[in-house]
């Protein structure tokens, strides 16, 4: 089924996953609770569900160097929806997943999506897994989005996922929990700016069960005017295991962050870090970007930026 | 092009309540070439940069830069106007690479040529710095050459160098002196160079002592030179050699 896409949908779908146009190869696109356009292809299948909202998403072993995007766009606003999508990843496959969600909310009530993920990701395969998420629109109604991930490594898979919300969101919830076989390893890349009144908890969780597992979680955030962020995480290694959480956050205006990191060996070869920092920007780095002719506020805006990306 | 009019400056000592000079009536007249400011730690010598690039702002006197009085203008006015100042310790930047802080150190965007440019004068290969970030994986050598390097790409009239050789260990002098030299042929106008260095106060057209906030000496390298080394007037120097065998003035002045 083809798409046809208007300017609103095509500029959160630019700011969700870079597509300026249909994307080519597999795609779901669902659009005010419902599905605006599908391709499969001959090793990607995606199959709505049938007990509840959301798509399977089947991609075959060995289907390498293959991309898959659903991005979720809501202009309608007071729609609150909950969708589940269960990715199932063969062995031996390299893909990249892009998925994300942007809210155009014109109106004054709330818009609200809810997506939960599961990957089931095959022996030794390769998974790329991009989640942007992006709120605009001039009406009042709140833009809230609370994504859960939940992530099954089989032994020697390896996922990297990178989970970016820059700006538009009120309100957000994200869980994040990985279970890692033997051989396999996660790697979880958050960038978070939050701003005015805006809340935003993340939550990880990363079981490391297998022997040589390994997670690598590194959350960088800035956190502007009143807003207030959370980072948790919990890493978990019961095996020999390697496992490292960082949160690097700056601090502005009157803003709150909190970090909470929890580390739990239960294996003496388990060997597992913690760093977190929080900070408001360098005196000493305004003053090095102004004397290179920067007015202090785009000094500023070049620290965020170049921190953030 | 640089004039200092009975510059001071003031800071509360904590300890005692009463104000000590860091900055001392000081004037002083820069014209085109290579000047050299040198004197003991804790002299006032980074102060005086300071107060020139506008990150301090004096007690007392005014700044004149190219005839206009700049005294109340801020940093980024003075860098606009062409007044640059490479640090003694360089700012590490999470996320920002190098070719982030040479593009806006040029004030445009600028081709791979030209930073490679930049970064193969001051001894770095381009391909393996241009994308790096400027964060602690940089060692304090490398933050140096790259501080250098922003120096380069900004070509402005006035280069203040505070203590450009520190942490710089294999790089040969002569390297050095030519980013000065190149500085100076495109942009004109005047390098500000603080140094300990014999061989940096060797190449310039006039040396500057600065001690206890004041101008202890001032003059042509062959008038102040002779004098520092023999440790004669203004006060007493002493040549060591340093790890690499670079012959270093040493503070001992008083």
């Amino acid at each position: 089924m083809a798409a046809e896409l208007n300017a609103i949908q095509k500029t959160l779908l630019e700011n969700i996953a870079d597509l300026h146009e249909v994307p080519t190869g597999a795609y779901n696109i669902r659009s005010n609770g419902g599905m605006l356009g599908r391709n499969t292809t001959a090793n990607i299948d995606i199959v709505t569900k049938t007990d509840k909202p959301g798509i399977d998403i089947i991609i075959k072993p060995g289907t390498k160097n293959q991309s898959v995007h659903i991005p979720v766009i809501i202009t309608q606003t007071g729609l609150k929806e909950m969708v589940y999508n269960e990715f199932f990843i063969g062995e031996d496959s390299d893909v990249v997943i892009v998925a994300g969600c942007g809210i155009h909310n014109a109106g004054d009530e709330g818009s609200e999506h809810s997506g939960i993920h599961t990957f089931h990701v095959g022996k030794n395969a390769k998974v790329k897994y991009v989640e942007k998420h992006y709120g605009m629109g001039e009406g009042t109604g709140e833009r809230v989005m609370n994504p859960s991930t939940e992530i099954y490594l089989e032994e020697g898979a390896h996922l990297e996922m990178e989970t970016i919300q820059i700006e538009g969101i009120n309100s957000t919830e994200r869980k994040t929990y990985a279970k890692v076989e033997k051989d396999a390893s996660i790697v979880i890349k958050e960038k978070i700016m939050t701003h005015d009144f805006q809340v935003a908890t993340t939550d990880f969780k990363a079981e490391l069960v297998g022997e040589n597992s390994s997670a690598d979680i590194v959350s960088r955030s800035v956190a502007k005017n009143k807003s207030k962020q959370t980072f948790k995480s919990n890493i978990i290694g019961s095996n020999a295991c390697k496992g490292h959480s960082e949160c690097d956050a700056i601090i502005m205006d009157e803003a709150i962050v909190e970090a909470i990191p929890e580390l739990t060996a239960a294996n003496i070869d388990a060997s597992l870090i913690h760093e977190a920092a929080i900070g408001k920007i360098a005196g000493e780095q305004l003053i090095k970007l102004m004397t290179l002719g920067l007015t202090e506020e785009e000094a500023e805006a070049q620290i965020i930026n170049g921190f953030l990306k | 092009m640089l004039e200092l009019q009975n510059v001071s400056y003031l800071v509360d000592d904590t300890e005692d309540g009463n104000q000590k000079e860091i900055i001392k009536n000081v004037s002083l007249t820069i014209d085109n070439g290579f000047v050299a400011i040198t004197g003991p730690n804790g002299g006032g010598k980074s102060t005086l940069a300071k107060i020139i690039a506008g990150i301090i702002t004096p007690t007392e006197g005014r700044i004149l830069f190219n005839g206009e009085d700049i005294t109340d203008l801020s940093i980024t006015e003075r860098a606009k106007k062409g007044i640059t100042f490479a640090f003694q310790q360089p700012v590490r930047f999470k996320g920002l690479t190098v070719k982030d802080l040479l593009t806006i150190a040029a004030g445009k965007s600028v081709s791979l040529t030209e930073v490679c440019g930049y970064l193969s004068e001051v001894g770095l290969c381009a391909k393996d710095y241009i994308d790096r970030e400027v964060n602690a994986s940089l060692s304090g050598g490398e933050l140096k050459r790259i501080e250098i390097a922003m120096a380069i790409a900004r070509k402005t009239p006035l280069t203040l160098f505070d203590e450009p050789e520190a942490g710089i260990d294999l790089w040969s002098f002569q390297n050095l002196i030519h980013v000065f030299e190149n500085i100076h042929e495109h942009a004109g106008g005047s390098i500000i160079i603080i140094s300990h260095q014999e061989r940096i106060l060797n190449i310039a057209d006039r040396i500057i002592v600065i001690a206890n906030g004041e101008i202890k000496d001032s003059g042509t390298k062959d008038e102040v030179l002779p004098k520092l080394l023999a440790g004669a007037a203004p006060s007493p120097v002493s040549i060591q050699e340093n790890a690499l065998g670079c012959p270093t003035l040493l503070d001992k002045m008083s």
